[in-house]
């Protein structure tokens, strides 16, 4: 455990966050040669603790919370939009941030989502291209350690194959493909974060059927695995150290100095020659807002007032019920099977739509033993009828920008240090209800054509959100209508960087921890480039 | 069904513990149990609430629940504490109908003093009041146990159950 939290006296890079961006981030610089200091605002987890975690993760005892310990005055917030949002089962504050809850779903953005604006209408372009991202895509993915394989016919351009194959097809995979072709379906695999090999030091999936919330093989990728790389190439990583605020120079040009907190109440100064931001889209807004001074009034790097703005995630539609055969289920916690078939939009009337085919529809066996009122033979018997059976499609739909979408800080609430909490204001608008009503159309002519008897649907009124925090410091070329530049740089600060989803002008409905770690390789070479 | 070895160890891996066994030491006897909460007594009343709470075609809990019994609490005194006092709160319970601990009884007064105790309609909450602790400590503890198991698995239906690393194969296949 870290026991000396006392700021590095050279430090070329601060990193805040050593979730995935921020653990990519300092490995790059760090293999570079660069000093690198990383502030993370949650504790340093035990590995030899997961499979404690797993069993928190699975008895009914335990709420969601309590996995990854979020939770208290420290994650305190509000939640004052139309929509509540859930903010601490999204996130976890920790060494290697939400990745270790994280289902491990990894797609390329495709290229219209680059440039939605100039094709329907609808949202921003985005100020780089998919060919911009496209060799950063190709690191990324051998970074994580992507199983997947070519046969997506809806999927970006590539020019070299995943790092490892992908995992085969589910059973109930093959009844949906034969359904999916009656009805002009086609499905594909799924690329995962999770390793179908072993690789280097790392065990292959054994199928523990836990992975989100925890997996305790680590064969799913997780940001601990290049936080260490980092540290073992000379990068310094300090927990349990929440960044406060962020100081700037006379002319407001350059951060100096994140001003920490440490456990014992202290309060200490890194400073550094560049800064990067990645704590996540929520924390990330939240700490420039928190920054505010005499130059910067309404926050840091916050010139065009839109720090904040723009708060997009993915909404879940979905439908399920029961075969009158065996679907086997709940073997794995992972999927592996999708279709992007109703990922572009002809035009501006609906979203994008990613439609996925569940391997763990309906309840485990030992969820039910665990949350029944009887046992014994009676057990048994409720078991063997309620598990077997069910099929279920998901999918995740776009939300387009809106800028009333926001995190803002909260006017009397505060945290642990003091702070005003984050306030997610959060709605769900009328074009992404047209695509849920879409997206669940596509799941019952599918499931119809199955057999299934439909037992439920997850429609625009019951919909939640998938847990990708996106578009608070939005990307752009013109510092009136976007806070960081197409480098990743704030317009308003040279030497503060961002490689977030919070940065993304449009969200898809892609899982966004591939796009982040593209940008985060990006914006280390950047920052190398500067310094 | 019967439990084997093979599923203590299954069983005690969903439960973090597996690195609590050391090699031969799968029996109360071989370990320095001195100052562990969960002694003879305790694990008797574990195998006595098993042989409710189990279906009946499972064949070897004892040995299954004596064996994970003694790696499960070994280095986790906190929980083991908890077990300890469930089983206590249990005994209890049981005296003010019966003259005699809950391991005393036949199998038919198990069953009706932890229906009686409401211990099966009871949240498992670990703090909470006695049936809840009853059942979060040794009911849902021992259904825990046997279905993270390959033979608790197959019983229901799944050869890989959650809390299992069975691997990436079985998801693929159809049903036998």
């Amino acid at each position: 455990m870290q026991s000396n939290r006392e700021p590095s006296e050279r430090a070329d890079v601060c990193v805040v966050g050593a979730g995935p961006a921020g653990g990519i981030v300092a490995d790059k610089l760090a293999s570079e040669g660069y000093d690198v200091v990383v502030l993370e605002a949650g504790p340093r987890f035990d590995d030899d603790e997961r499979e404690q975690r797993m069993e928190r993760s699975i008895r009914p005892a335990h709420g969601p919370h309590s996995v990854w310990e979020m939770g208290g005055e420290r994650d305190a917030y509000a939640s004052t939009g139309d929509r509540h949002y859930p903010l601490n089962a999204a996130r976890v504050k920790g060494v290697g941030g939400s990745t270790l809850h994280w289902q491990g779903m990894v797609m390329r953005l495709h290229e219209q989502d680059f440039t939605l604006e100039s094709e329907t209408g609808v949202g921003t372009d985005w100020p780089v291209s998919y060919d911009d991202l496209r060799p950063y895509y190709a690191d990324a993915e051998e970074e994580l350690g992507v199983a997947g394989a070519s046969d997506n016919p809806f999927a970006p351009p590539r020019k070299q194959p995943h790092p490892l194959p992908a995992f085969p097809p589910s059973y109930s995979d093959s009844l949906f493909a034969e359904a999916c072709e009656a009805v002009g379906v086609t499905t594909h695999s799924v690329p995962n974060a999770r390793l179908s090999e072993s690789r280097n030091d790392r065990s292959a999936c054994v199928g523990y059927g836990t992975c989100q919330p925890v997996c305790p093989s680590g064969a799913k990728y997780d940001a601990t695995i290049h936080v260490e790389q980092a540290e073992q190439r000379g990068a310094r990583v300090v927990d349990r150290a929440p960044v406060q605020r962020l100081e700037h120079d006379d002319a407001g040009e350059r951060v100096t100095a994140a001003v920490y907190a440490t456990p014992d109440g202290t309060e200490h100064r890194q400073e550094a020659r560049e800064f990067v931001l990645a704590a996540g889209g929520v924390e990330n807004p939240r700490l420039l807002l928190l920054s505010e001074s005499e130059q910067y009034p309404d926050g840091l790097a916050n010139s065009s007032g839109l720090v904040g703005r723009y708060f997009m995630d993915h909404l879940f539609a979905g439908a399920g019920g029961t075969l009158d055969e065996p679907t086997r289920q709940n073997h794995v916690g992972f999927n592996t099977t999708e279709s992007h078939q109703f990922y572009d939009r002809e035009d501006d009337s609906r979203g994008a739509i990613k439609l996925e085919f569940l391997n763990y529809a309906g309840p485990s066996p030992l969820e039910m033993a665990l949350s029944g009122d009887d046992w014994g033979d009676a057990m048994l018997d409720r078991i063997r009828d309620g598990y077997g059976t069910h099929v279920a499609v998901g999918a995740l739909v776009e939300q387009p920008p809106k800028k009333e979408n926001q995190i803002r800080l909260h006017p009397e609430r505060t945290d642990d240090h003091g702070n005003p909490v984050p306030d997610v204001v959060w709605s769900v608008d009328d074009q992404t209800r047209r695509t849920i009503k879409r997206a669940n159309e596509i799941q019952h002519e599918i499931l119809t054509e199955l057999g299934a008897d439909i037992q439920w649907t997850v429609g625009p009124d019951a919909t939640g959100p998938a847990f990708h925090h996106m578009g608070t410091t939005r990307m752009g070329d013109n510092p009136e209508t976007s806070v960081v530049d197409a480098q990743l740089r704030t317009h308003d600060l040279a030497n503060l960087t961002i490689p977030s989803s919070s940065v993304f002008p449009t969200g898809g409905a892609m899982n966004p921890t591939l796009t982040i770690a593209a940008l985060a390789l990006k914006a280390a070479n950047h920052v190398a480039e500067r310094i | 069904m019967e439990l084997t070895r093979r599923d203590v160890l299954a069983a005690l891996g969903a439960a973090g513990a597996a690195g609590a066994v050391g090699a031969g030491a799968l029996t109360l006897s071989q370990r320095d149990n001195t100052g562990n909460p969960v002694g003879d007594h305790e694990v008797a009343t574990l195998v006595a609430v098993a042989g409710v709470v189990y279906p009946s075609e499972v064949e070897g809990v004892e040995t299954f629940v004596r064996e994970y019994s003694v790696a499960r609490f070994a280095d986790r005194p906190e929980y083991a504490a908890g077990v300890a006092d469930a089983v206590a709160a249990l005994d209890e319970y049981t005296r003010t109908w019966h003259d005699a601990a809950f391991v005393g009884l036949d199998a038919n007064a198990r069953e009706e003093t932890l229906s009686g105790m409401e211990v099966d309609i009871a949240d498992p909450v670990p703090e909470g009041d006695h049936r809840e602790r009853v059942r979060y400590y040794l009911v849902n503890e021992l259904l825990y146990a046997l279905f993270s198991t390959p033979t608790g698995g197959e019983l229901a239906g799944i050869e890989n159950p959650q809390g299992h690393p069975g691997g990436t194969t079985s998801y693929q296949r159809g049903p036998q």
